[in-house]
């Protein structure tokens, strides 16, 4: 694979990651359990739409023919997105929201962590940029998962189930294909398999401070990263494009 | 390039208002990287404190409108990631502003990176008592930028600039 056809693919997918998640979290929007975290999920949103744009607009350059972030994020069908099915998960109950959270923002904290040296400069600067978001984002998630597990009988449980029901889905986080090891090879982007441990024992902290015994295993989540999603995108997507796609080209 | 030119644009930008700390300027937040000329335009390099900052298209549209008043040449914007932004960018004078302003000012050196537990600084000065018996009450506050804190001796609840 050529390797601006593989930078276009990865930027595209970093994008749709932060993007879909962004706006689960935006749903949370006047919803949220309470003010201060209300606030606070909006917050994470915005800053994963900033992260969206900035990876949006690079592939926009790279591909040169003028597409834009708008025309990324409205202008595409279903399959043309790229995202991990964890993203796509429903906000549950907060314990839900929040078990996709740590798992999101510990890995994507491992991977900004190497990407920040990417020879890329685009990629570079990035990483760099959104790390320092990204960590405000997986401690806040991390105490939650804490407080949570480590808080009533009722909150136990519920924390308990939502990561039962989330586990699985870590898997795709961590798969390869093409894309990545083109960009692998030309030291652009790192290797998944470099930080796998790293992300294990963050977990692994979180949940013995959690008091969580055990998480069950389940299947492996796969399918995104080529467009294949689960039935929650196709919900996500009217609700997201709505605008756009009923006042074509409008500005605001 | 004009030296004297870009000496008085750094003051004209030193005028313009952070829409949502209007106390300190746009220089004095540390977001303005670069003013350039170019043979027909004003080139101004601009960094955003966070990457979804929504004050950000503000400071654009206030720049321009600003300098294109004052009868500068097309005047573009040109944003960078890279280096990014920190809260050591700002002044001394702009860390008081925004004390008197009553926001807790960031603590320089406290961004423990790397930690997947932290509740912050471990002293934030309440900014209008000064008393330091204050805890965190949320790591985001009424921005991106903030984080929301009470204090325990006047009963405020009030902002701390996080570092970043």
């Amino acid at each position: 694979m050529d390797i601006n056809e593989a930078l276009i693919k990865y930027c595209l997918r970093l994008g749709d990651d932060a993007m879909i998640l962004g706006h689960r979290l935006s749903e949370l929007c006047s919803k949220g359990p309470y003010l201060e975290e209300d606030i606070a999920m909006t917050n994470i949103s915005l800053d994963l739409f900033g992260q969206t744009r900035m990876m949006y607009t690079t592939a926009g350059e790279i591909e040169g023919n003028g597409r834009t972030e708008d025309d990324f994020a409205y202008k595409r069908l279903e399959p043309e997105f790229q995202n991990v099915l964890l993203v796509e998960q429903p906000n549950g109950n907060f314990g839900n929201t929040m078990a996709r959270q740590m798992l999101f923002s510990v890995f994507y904290y491992h991977l900004f962590k190497e990407l920040q040296s990417s020879s890329n400069e685009k990629l570079a600067a990035f990483a760099a940029k959104s790390l320092k978001e990204t960590t405000y984002h997986m401690r806040h998630s991390c105490e939650w998962i804490v407080r949570l597990g480590d808080g009533t009988e009722e909150s136990h449980w519920k924390v308990q189930d939502a990561l039962n029901e989330i586990w699985s889905y870590r898997h795709e986080l961590f798969e390869k294909d093409e894309v990545d090891e083109t960009l692998i090879s030309a030291g652009l982007i790192p290797d998944t398999a470099t930080f796998k441990s790293a992300f294990e024992a963050s977990v692994q902290e979180v949940l013995d401070r959690a008091t969580i015994e055990e998480v069950e295993e389940g299947w492996k989540s796969t399918g995104g990263r080529i467009g294949h999603h689960s039935e929650y995108m196709g919900h996500i997507l009217p609700v997201f494009q709505s605008i756009p796609r009923t006042y074509p080209n409008s500005k605001w | 390039m004009n030296t004297e030119s870009t000496k008085q644009i750094w003051q004209i930008l030193e005028t313009i208002p952070d829409p949502e700390i209007p106390v300190i300027s746009v220089v004095e937040l540390g977001v303005i990287r670069k003013v350039e000329f170019t043979d027909s335009e004003t080139l101004i390099t601009i960094t955003p404190t966070y990457s979804g900052c929504p004050a950000m298209k503000v400071f654009e549209d206030d720049i321009i409108k600003t300098l294109e008043e004052k009868g500068y040449p097309k005047v573009v914007i040109k944003t960078v990631f890279s280096p990014a932004w920190t809260t050591d960018w700002m002044s001394e004078v702009a860390l008081q502003k925004l004390l008197d302003f009553g926001i807790a000012p960031p603590q320089k050196g406290t961004n423990d990176k790397g930690v997947l537990f932290a509740s912050g600084p471990k002293e934030v000065p309440c900014p209008q008592c000064k008393s330091t018996e204050t805890k965190l009450l949320s790591q985001f506050g009424s921005t991106a930028c903030k984080a929301a804190y009470t204090c325990s001796n006047c009963g405020e609840t009030f902002d701390y600039f996080k570092c970043i």
